[in-house]
């Protein structure tokens, strides 16, 4: 899983301090285990640096300085890459895929969009593994179908989660 | 693909007040076989249809094999349908009172072949799909499993071009799926038949080529996108 | 456990089952309902038939004769007549003192020169279409008769006064009270079995009609029950609820019967077309029958629907095994048809002689064999349809489905067939005694096609001016009348005599074969070979003395005006011939001079030939007949006579055929359309298949027809063998009525035709892909 990425996409709903961010991320997606601060000013600086995100704004109202970031045009274009491609099939993607689907929900795009590029990535190896399971021995099956159940796991899930949070975007936008 | 053997282009289609096409396109060679996925009530089962000649779109273009099918006449349609055609669906589509042997044998008929080469035939196609036995059997004594290969069989009987199949395995446990889907998939293979193949399981849709997604009476075509 | 708790639920998803179970409960109510009102209909015309018949014999004037005229005597003459084909009863009436009774219906006598009409002579007469009549009857219409005096609402009556009766003459009789004391005149026995045989036939369908209709929509209450099943219904109680639901559906129909019933009443069109008219009121069933019927249609819902489940078993899993069925044993239902010829048998040639038969033998018999038909039909179509090769698809899918389950289909038909086997065994009856029922007449239409008669006594010279009237008339060709009486030695008894008859010579020579005639000529008829047999018969000789008796020799006593006459001696020998009614006669032909004029008030009769492209041409003649002499009495010859009743009863057969086939139509149809809808999605699959809209139809009409088919050649050698035991019974030869068969396989094959026609548009409907989307 990305946290750049899941940082650039969370800017992307507006900006944001540091402080904010780390809040909503563990909001969203820290459930397991909470952002470090130094881990999102350190990836916040390397944002900077790529000139993925820019300081908005800079606060200094008593207690320690505060910058407001916001997203930059090529930050964009990269949240944007980053959830157009799909992860490559492998058990336990589902915090990954689980934050994408968030993610462009969070900032107006089709998590169907996620959904469908998935499959077909998901169906790629699927077909492999169809194929090499209608060749092989009785070994082979079994552990083709292993991986093939897994794998279908995988997608339906999504294909649940999309539906669930798109249900649930669309009554928080009524 | 200039050598598209079906296609469907900008479809429209409209149940009531419900669409259930708005703008699908399709594209399949032949011997291709094609996953069309989508969730329940996306259309998939309507463009199907559309596609097989079975319901005519409100508009669009479906062209098969170099004519015009939204064009023909219904009679020609279902002569299409019996000569060029094979269908499986999910259940309840075996005449419960003729045998499985003269079910095999009934697309035949409606051709027009005499009784005896058609129930020849369909024996040996009943042995393809490993279902001979059951050839005096009616529907109501076999399994759902025996019952789907006797359709597969009854579908491939007349040697389609393109073979249309609706969740063919959607009331069969894993098993006796998989057991379908692989007889299904090598007779189309052999006999170089094209298959539509509608299902929302993705370890079924793995046994096609290529898939295309429908949503919201949309089509995605997955491959090109990619 | 609870049978009552478990019928009392299956009534409750009668009614609750929602718009299904509506459905289902509507089309028993409505199948049970018609056959109920049917039944009512039957058991209310025997009573009804009888007080029509009182109230016919109430008005007759045979009892309460009296000879003297007193102060409570009245005269009745009959002055029936008819009208454009329509038989009207006409009396005329004269009271001779303060006390004359009074017919039933009316409030008093008419006084001279009035009448009072029947309600529906009333509306003949104010129509157009009974002008002419009017000109008949030109009296002053001064009430209407009661329906107490009438026997139907149609009944065409008069009664006139007149001041012109007289107590001597022929016509009048004279009554101290109206009524009837001789007993009533008994059906003829083997009229009496073509009306029970009728009766049992028409009402055998009805209650096949009733099992059926209990039975509407089996399958989908099947699948509730197994629903039942497996949230803990033992099978036993499943079958109780099943009883329950068909309870409330007969009840239902009991209740759509009654309401079918009083409306039928009033619509008399039905009645009328049995040409019979009967009064709503007189349609009064009996309570005991009533009561019986309504105890009888729910039990049998019940019975009906227990037997049909027997062989069903109804598994939780919502799959209903019509568990492989015990093959139809046979032994059981030949044995009714069995037992039907020998109950029937015994009476074979006992009704040669119009004898008697035992009435609840011949019912015995008639229904065990019609019932072997409802027994054998079934195991008859699954033993056919089990050999039955595969030809086309069509064929092969209606074969196939018939193979599978061919009961609902032989239970539908089952009715058809009773019903044409029933109505095949009567059109033989009536062929068979039909011939003594139609009777040759003898008489020649072609030299005459009516006569006019009248016992008034009228000289010779009004004869010839009333023939000279009638012959004036439109649309007469010719009018030959003559008036005559008896010629004998002595005056005391005259019948030992011969026949005077007094004519001119136009009218003579259609008596005999005259050459020269003038008036006051006499012929001697050359005697036929009978004359000479009859003892007493006087032998007429030129020049022979005789006395004319111009009563006829009828009254007894003191006759007033007997009149010597003396044969004139120069009265040849002539060779008689036939005159249209077909009557030779004997005796001596006299023109009006040869007689002594005090003679000449004779009784006189006329044959008229008309032309029959005059229309009204009939009516015209009676009508001058009436203005001439209101007293004559008008006939029509026809070459053959028919009993008048029996023609109704064989038109009534044909009608009540009829419904009871169309009926049955509706209850294969309902089965049909059951069907199609149960099969919607396979219809669905195998139009994508590319199935042909004609394959599946020719499918539907062979479902339907196999069956049918097969039921009406059980029915055919049913009915025939039912019929030949019939004629034994009377006594006639055997013979098919082939005409008769033909028709009633006709109605049969319509019907197949008429369901076929009427399922296809549901079928093309549901033949739609529609039925692919999952549902």
């Amino acid at each position: 899983m990305s946290i750049g990425h899941t940082l650039l996409g969370l800017l992307e709903s507006g900006p944001c301090h540091g402080y904010d961010l780390k809040r909503s991320f563990d909001e969203r997606f820290g459930r397991d285990r909470s952002l470090a601060y130094g881990q999102v000013y350190s990836t916040m600086s390397r944002l900077l640096k790529n000139g993925l995100v820019e300081i908005d704004g800079l606060e200094t109202s008593g207690g320690p300085e505060r910058k407001r970031y916001s997203i930059t045009d090529a930050g964009v274009t990269d949240v944007e890459q980053w959830l157009g491609q799909p992860e490559k099939p492998e058990p336990y993607l589902q915090s990954t895929l689980y934050t994408k689907v968030v993610l462009a929900l969070l900032t107006g795009r089709d998590a169907n969009e996620i959904l469908d590029t998935q499959r077909a990535e998901h169906l790629r190896m699927m077909r492999d593994l169809t194929r090499r399971k209608l060749d092989g021995d009785l070994s082979d099956r079994l552990i083709c179908d292993h991986a093939l159940f897994h794998l279908e796991a995988d997608l339906r899930w999504l294909e649940l989660t999309t539906a669930r949070l798109g249900e649930l975007t669309q009554e928080l936008r009524k | 693909m200039t050598d598209a053997l079906l296609s469907g282009h900008e479809l429209h289609k409209t149940y009531g007040a419900t669409p259930a096409l708005a703008g699908a396109e399709f594209t399949i060679g032949a011997g291709e076989i094609v996953a069309i996925m989508g969730p329940s009530g996306s259309g998939k089962s309507t463009l199907l249809h559309c596609l097989a000649g079975i319901v005519r779109p409100d508009s669009g273009t479906i062209r098969y094999d170099g004519g015009d099918l939204t064009a023909m006449s219904d009679a020609r349609r279902s002569a299409l349908r019996r000569s060029d055609f094979g269908f499986v669906f999910q259940f309840g589509q075996l005449v419960p009172e003729l045998t499985c042997l003269e079910n095999v044998a009934l697309p035949l008929r409606l051709n027009a072949v005499k009784r005896r080469e058609a129930e020849s035939k369909a024996r040996e196609w009943m042995e393809r799909l490993e279902v001979a036995d059951l050839a005096g059997q009616r529907p109501g004594e076999i399994s759902g499993g025996q019952g789907q290969r006797i359709a597969v069989a009854r579908a491939l009987v007349i040697r389609p071009r393109v073979v249309f199949a609706d969740e063919p395995t959607g009331a069969l446990d894993s098993l006796n799926g998989e057991r379908v889907m692989k007889l299904l998939i090598e007779a189309a293979r052999t006999t170089k038949a094209a298959v539509v193949l509608v299902t929302h399981e993705a370890r079924i849709a793995a046994y096609s080529d290529r898939e295309i997604v429908v949503r919201d009476g949309r089509s995605r075509d997955m491959a090109r996108a990619a | 456990m609870n049978v009552f708790r478990d019928l009392r639920m299956g009534a409750g998803f009668a009614v609750t089952g929602g718009r299904e179970g509506w459905t289902r409960t509507l089309l028993t109510a409505i199948g049970v309902g018609l056959g109920v009102a049917l039944l009512l209909l039957t058991t209310a015309i025997p009573g009804a038939l009888g007080a029509r018949d009182d109230r016919g014999r109430g008005r007759d004037e045979l009892s309460g004769r009296a000879q003297q005229a007193a102060e409570n005597t009245l005269l009745i003459a009959t002055i029936d007549t008819t009208y454009k084909g329509d038989d009207i009863r006409g009396r005329a009436l004269r009271a001779e003192g303060p006390r004359a009774p009074v017919p039933p219906g009316l409030s008093r006598l008419p006084a001279p020169g009035e009448m009072m009409v029947s309600p529906a002579l009333a509306d003949l007469l104010a129509s157009k279409r009974g002008a002419l009549l009017k000109e008949r009857l030109p009296y002053r219409t001064a009430g209407k008769i009661a329906d107490r005096g009438l026997i139907g609402p149609d009944d065409l009556t008069f009664y006139l006064g007149s001041d012109a009766l007289t107590g001597d003459s022929n016509t009048a009789v004279r009554v101290t009270a109206f009524g009837n004391d001789f007993p009533a005149e008994k059906l003829d026995p083997r009229l009496l079995l073509l009306v029970v045989v009728m009766f049992v036939v028409l009402l055998m369908p009805v209650a096949v009609l009733i099992a059926t209709a209990v039975r509407f929509g089996g399958d989908r209450r099947d699948r509730r029950l197994a629903a039942l099943r497996l949230v803990g219904a033992d099978a036993r109680t499943t079958r109780w609820i099943a009883a329950g639901e068909a309870l409330a559906g007969s009840l239902f129909g009991l209740v759509l019967g009654l309401g079918f019933f009083l409306i039928g009443r009033q619509l008399t069109g039905a009645a009328a077309a049995f040409d019979l008219s009967i009064f709503p009121g007189d349609l009064d069933p009996s309570v005991p029958l009533v009561v019986l019927v309504v105890l009888a249609v729910p039990a049998a819902a019940v019975a009906v629907t227990l037997f049909a489940l027997r062989s069903v078993v109804i598994e939780p899993l919502g799959v209903v095994r019509t568990g492989t069925p015990a093959r139809r044993r046979v032994w059981w239902r030949l044995l009714l048809p069995v037992v039907g010829v020998a109950l029937l048998f015994p009476l074979i040639r006992r009704g040669a002689d119009a004898g008697e038969f035992n009435r609840f033998q011949v019912i015995g018999g008639t229904v065990l064999l019609l019932l072997g038909v409802t027994a054998l039909l079934p195991w008859l179509v699954e033993a056919m349809v089990a050999r039955l090769g595969a030809g086309r698809v069509s064929w092969q899918l209606a074969v196939r489905r018939l193979q599978l389950g061919s009961g609902a289909a032989a239970r539908s038909v089952n009715g058809i067939a009773v019903a044409v086997a029933g109505a095949i065994a009567l059109q033989m009856l009536f062929m068979g005694i039909e011939k003594d029922y139609v009777r040759d007449t003898g008489q020649d239409t072609a030299r005459a096609q009516m006569s006019v008669s009248s016992s008034g006594s009228i000289g010779s010279d009004r004869v010839t001016e009333i023939t000279d009237g009638i012959r004036r008339t439109k649309g007469v060709r010719s009018a030959f009348g003559h008036s005559g009486t008896r010629i004998g030695d002595r005056g005391d008894n005259p019948a030992e005599g011969a026949t005077l008859t007094i004519g001119t010579c136009d009218a003579l020579r259609e008596l005999a074969r005259i050459e020269r005639c003038a008036d006051g000529d006499a012929f001697i008829i050359e005697a036929s070979g009978s004359s000479d047999r009859v003892v007493g018969e006087m032998r007429p000789t030129p020049g022979r003395q005789v006395v004319i008796d111009p009563a006829y020799g009828m009254i007894e006593g003191a006759a007033p005006s007997r009149t010597p006459w003396r044969i004139p001696a120069a009265a040849p020998t002539v060779p008689g011939r036939a005159d249209a009614h077909g009557t030779r006669y004997d005796g001596v032909l006299a023109t009006p001079g040869a007689v002594p004029a005090a003679a000449r008030k004779l009784t006189y009769w006329m044959d008229v030939q008309i032309d029959p492209t005059v229309p009204d041409a009939r009516d015209l003649v009676r009508n001058a007949a009436a203005r001439v002499d209101p007293l004559s009495t008008v006939y029509d010859l026809s070459r053959t006579q028919e009993s008048r009743r029996f023609a109704n009863v064989r038109t009534a057969l044909f009608i009540g055929t009829a419904v009871v086939l169309l009926l049955i139509g509706a209850s294969l149809l309902v089965t049909m359309l059951e069907q199609l809808r149960e099969r919607r999605k396979l219809l669905s699959v195998l139009v994508a298949f590319g199935t042909r809209r004609s394959t599946l139809s020719w499918s539907v009409l062979y479902q339907t027809a196999v069956p049918v088919a097969l039921g009406l050649v059980l029915a055919a050698g049913t009915g025939m063998g039912l019929g030949a035991a019939l004629l034994g019974m009377v006594g006639r030869p055997f013979t098919v009525d082939w005409t008769g068969m033909a028709s009633m396989i006709g109605i049969g094959a319509g019907v197949v035709l008429l369901v076929t026609a009427l399922s296809l548009p549901p079928l093309w409907r549901l033949m739609r892909p529609d039925g692919l989307r999952t549902e």
